[in-house]
């Protein structure tokens, strides 16, 4: 998080020193502008984005859900489950979130809102079939805890922060291939501090051309620790860890990309929903790109907080 | 030399703000875990009825089960006290467990929509009575930290916050480990 501020910080300083003043009327103008385009669009994403989640993946509510159910026992199913969440509510101490049912056939669950006054937790039907009531607590506990540790408003105020940093690189890559600006500052420069600030200037040119899969990488890495949080958090309140180690492996098995879940909301899932290959791998790419853990490495770590292993 | 006097006075009184504000929030939280429990302990009791009537046509050679659950509800409605409450709420959960038990031998129970969804209520509430108390002894346990702990501990003792009790078994039987299996797994 730190270095996210700190990386944000780095490029708006160059931006506003190389690109638009001449380095001595220091007045940070390219930051604050794109870190203000880029907090309206996430802060607009804060307070409706959980209506539009839910919208885009055709989650239906629990009342509409039982309504529809045909099948032998899925009433139950879905009884049990609006208990489940009501259960793990009461363990966290946290009002009851609204629950949703996806029509998804790959088992996932996601949790959105911005703090548990307005949460909203779904699973997909998928899910629903495939694990035991053990587990679909468990799975409930993971999504609560997103909710408890407000993850939701930490991814909101991180989505802020790239979109701001994809702002000032994509700023600069218009002007300087238009020429606009830039001029004026490189005078500056060469009459003043000369080698130093030169190389400062390089250094700079090659963060703003890599900004945009940096500051996508850092918010991987804070998603990814948040993952492992939720999952102990989560353990904390089932004091039951072998059971979402056991979900997460049937999740692992049915392993199918969930068509319903949009890349956005990846983060706040409980497996990553784009089924990317990355996801379940071990190494340093892997480790860069995904969204969650790896699931080996959840498992294990569940497993120890079991004493086994 | 009296200004920094006065900021420190400033700084001090402050924080015993921010400290009392969170014993008093702690407390009611304790309070509030405290009713929550109560509230699911209530919602057994509703539940009870129904599912004795629901069974009752098909287990109709087991009448001292069912008596003996419908009693152990009795006695658990009307106990007085916390350990009371406490002892005959535990038989209370025994005398459902054999109700299970016995209702394993009735086919006709098992394969019926109306007593698994019933099962399940009462799982529930089961889960919901022991997650209550969880939460009521995590909040306690927080509670009674904050008060024990310095500089908090000054200011609880100066206020009278007294600890709260942790929730316990009263009953020894209850500390094994139950032989029936509630959940409804297949």
């Amino acid at each position: 998080m730190g270095l996210f501020v700190a990386f944000l910080l780095f490029l708006g300083y160059g931006f506003d020193r190389f690109y638009l003043g001449d380095g001595e009327v220091f007045f940070p103008i390219g930051t604050i502008a794109a870190l203000g385009v880029g907090s309206v669009s996430a802060f607009s994403s804060y307070y409706s984005g959980d209506r539009a989640v839910l919208l885009s993946t055709g989650a239906v509510s629990l009342a509409r859900a039982l309504s529809a159910a045909t099948a032998e026992g899925e009433a139950l199913k879905i009884r049990q489950l609006d208990n489940v969440v009501e259960e793990m509510a009461i363990a966290a101490g946290l009002p009851k979130p609204k629950v949703f049912v996806v029509p998804d056939a790959d088992p996932n669950a996601f949790a959105t809102g911005r703090d548990p006054e307005h949460a909203s937790i779904a699973v997909t039907q998928g899910l629903l079939n495939v694990v035991s009531r053990d587990e679909l607590q468990a799975v409930i506990a993971h999504e609560l805890s997103h909710v408890r540790n407000l993850d939701i408003r930490l991814m909101t105020v991180i989505a802020a922060m790239v979109g701001a940093i994809a702002l000032l690189a994509d700023w600069t890559g218009r002007g300087m291939r238009s020429g606009i600006g830039g001029g004026s500052s490189r005078r500056g420069r060469k009459g003043k501090d000369g080698g130093g600030a030169a190389l400062l200037l390089a250094v700079w040119i090659v963060a703003m051309l890599l900004a945009p899969i940096v500051g996508q990488t850092l918010a991987m890495m804070v998603s990814r620790r948040r993952e492992f949080l939720a999952d102990a958090s989560g353990a904390e309140l089932t004091r039951n860890p072998l059971a979402l180690a056991s979900a997460l492996e049937k999740i692992q098995q049915a392993h199918a990309p969930t068509v319903s879940v949009k890349r956005g909301t990846a983060h706040l899932c409980i497996a990553d929903p784009l089924g990317r290959a990355v996801g379940l791998r071990q190494g340093w790419l892997p480790d860069l790109l995904a969204s969650h853990p790896p699931m080996a490495g959840r498992i294990a770590a569940l497993r120890q907080m079991a004493f086994q292993e | 030399m009296g200004w920094f006097v006065l900021g420190m006075l400033g700084l001090v009184g402050v924080g015993a703000i921010a400290l009392y504000n969170r014993l008093i929030g702690l407390r009611n939280q304790v309070l509030n875990g405290w009713r929550q429990i109560d509230v699911q302990l209530k919602r057994r009791h509703d539940l009870i009825p129904n599912l004795v009537n629901t069974v009752r046509g098909a287990m109709e050679f087991e009448r001292d089960t069912l008596t003996q659950v419908m009693e152990a509800r009795a006695r658990a409605v009307s106990a007085t006290g916390p350990a009371d409450a406490a002892k005959k709420e535990g038989e209370l959960s025994q005398a459902l467990g054999r109700l299970f038990a016995v209702a394993e031998n009735y086919p006709v129970l098992k394969a019926n929509d109306n007593v698994r969804m019933l099962q399940e209520e009462l799982t529930s509430t089961e889960n919901k009575v022991g997650f209550a108390r969880q939460f009521y002894n995590d909040i306690s346990t927080k509670f009674n930290t904050a008060q024990q702990t310095f500089p908090s501990n000054m200011l609880a003792s100066m206020l009278g916050f007294k600890p709260a009790e942790l929730f316990e078994l009263t009953d020894p039987a209850e500390r094994q480990v139950p032989t029936v299996d509630l959940s409804m797994r297949k």
